[in-house]
């Protein structure tokens, strides 16, 4: 993905997407599918067109793209500081972990009438789902990460009578990055999850405001609009993941940077 | 004998055991090494036996529980400015750059950036290691993340090196030529050092004398001093004669060869 894909990959994995979307348009109406069950990608075009200029679909968008973005730093960096703590504590680990465990396995989304009731019809109960649902995925990992530094490493550190600060900043706080980063990965597309099923509950902002209206209104290429929105800004900021990624990690192996 | 570097005096050590009711695990048993200064002493013994643990109890990283370890007099409590390890394991930090690596201990010891990267310069070239500086350790082979392991122990400029089974993981002739390496440096700068090897010949044509050590709990058992001149000169020690009989001898002692059926 992103300037991995070169010539022939390239050329091969656009002609797929030319002929999905020729097969989109031209098949569901040889089919007998009428327009408002399956809306073909030029009608989804015009509808888009008409939602920019009519729908505020920008700000919609915007809207939906903040809560994204907040959420998903908010939830990193909480998961960041608990995964950190617990690493390097680990009896408050074994204390909370059946917590830990109950509140992972429960389904974040089912929080978000909750948090709807509690904070009403804002964006804050939107990025607070966010928060909830990106948490745990990179408090996990860092978790696991400072728990699975090899302790040779840290036995070096201390032989040249590293203090444990010194032992965190040079060896299990790099040590982690690597697994932090693919746990933000996963944060980044689950960010996209938790915004949209806190707009779908409830309130008149954001994209998914604009699913539950294109349903009522019984407009199937509105909901198609939206949910390609959605799939883009999931992408962004994916790429965006990545990107740091990359930077932050330049020193690992090529081999080991699989983007997907 | 004279002034000992490192000493240790009938060190023992248990671990607590793992379940609840079994007896505590004697991992050595009444050990006492003394090294002179500027001396190079192997230590041999089964897989097992305990060399790791008198590895740790010497940097400190342990305690003995009873027993003293003595680097110049002073008792080892925790670790200290004396005493350096390296590993098999190369312990490498792959976020840092070859240069960065071997600059590590004298960055925890609080050095001025320009004086740590002068060493670590200077030690990295005599570790023929120049150019390769600023890459990462996994655009290095083996031998070269080994050497750069050595110049990172050598950096502190430790009164004593503990080694254990530095060369294990590498090809024959990659080992040959770091024991060489290593046999010349320590040579040249007159360092102190403890060898664990499981490789015979290797504690022959490295070191001035030799620890044999028992099965779990491990103990000496005996001690052979390597009466061939030329220790700073491995590569020209194996093909020395005497080695065959040295080899025998800690054949026997360690029992190899003796239980076929169980190879």
């Amino acid at each position: 993905m992103l300037g991995v894909l070169r010539g022939s990959t390239a050329t091969a994995s656009l002609a797929v997407l030319v002929a999905f979307l020729a097969a989109w348009e031209w098949l569901p109406a040889l089919a007998g599918i009428p327009e408002f069950i399956l809306p073909p990608p030029s009608r989804v075009w015009q509808e888009f067109l008409r939602m920019s200029a009519n729908e505020r679909l920008w700000y919609h968008s915007g809207i939906t793209s903040m809560e994204v973005v907040v959420g998903f730093l908010l939830g990193s960096l909480l998961g960041i500081v608990i995964g950190f703590v617990l690493g390097m504590a680990p009896r408050a680990e074994l204390v909370l972990s059946p917590y830990i465990l109950a509140l992972q396995i429960a389904p974040k989304v089912a929080f978000a009438p909750l948090f709807v009731m509690w904070l009403g019809y804002t964006v804050y109960p939107k990025i607070l789902v966010a928060v909830l649902i990106v948490f745990f995925p990179v408090m996990v990992n860092v978790l696991t990460a400072v728990r699975t530094v090899d302790p040779d490493m840290v036995n070096l550190a201390r032989s040249f009578s590293a203090t444990r600060w010194q032992v965190f900043r040079m060896i299990e706080y790099p040590a982690s990055l690597a697994p932090l980063f693919s746990g933000l990965r996963i944060a980044a597309t689950l960010a996209v999850i938790g915004v949209v099923v806190g707009e779908l509950v409830g309130g008149n902002l954001g994209l998914g405001y604009l699913l539950t209206y294109g349903e009522g209104q019984g407009n199937t290429a509105m909901v198609f609009v939206t949910i390609i929105l959605l799939t883009f800004i999931g992408i962004v900021a994916y790429a965006g993941v990545v990107l740091v990624e990359r930077r932050v990690l330049h020193y690992m192996p090529k081999a080991q940077h699989a983007t997907v | 004998m004279p002034e000992a570097r490192i000493e240790f005096r009938n060190v023992t050590k248990r671990f607590p055991a793992k379940g609840r009711g079994e007896p505590d695990v004697l991992a050595v048993r009444n050990v006492t090494i003394s090294i002179a200064d500027g001396e190079v002493v192997a230590l041999i013994g089964p897989s097992g036996c305990g060399k790791s643990t008198l590895l740790n109890m010497g940097s400190g990283l342990y305690l003995p529980t009873e027993g003293t370890v003595e680097v110049d007099g002073t008792r080892v409590d925790g670790p200290n400015r004396h005493v350096a390890f390296m590993l098999q394991k190369d312990l490498l930090l792959p976020w840092r750059s070859i240069r960065e690596n071997a600059e590590l201990g004298l960055e925890i010891r609080g050095a001025p950036a320009a004086e740590r990267r002068e060493r670590a310069m200077s030690l990295l070239a005599k570790c023929h290691l120049s150019g390769f500086e600023h890459h990462y350790p996994h655009q290095l082979s083996g031998g070269m993340r080994q050497r750069a392991a050595l110049a990172r122990t050598l950096a502190v400029d430790p009164a004593v090196l503990l080694m254990d089974e530095p060369f294990s993981a590498l090809d024959a002739q990659t080992k040959m030529v770091l024991q060489q390496d290593l046999a010349e440096t320590l040579a040249a700068e007159r360092k102190t050092a403890l060898l664990i090897t499981h490789d015979l010949v290797e504690s022959i044509a490295l070191s001035d004398r030799v620890y044999v050590m028992s099965e779990r709990p491990g103990t000496i058992i005996e001690e052979i001093v390597i009466e061939i001149p030329g220790r700073e000169d491995p590569m020209r020690r194996r093909r020395d004669p005497r080695v065959g009989a040295y080899v025998a001898e800690l054949m026997s002692l360690l029992h190899v060869g003796e239980r076929k059926e169980a190879a």
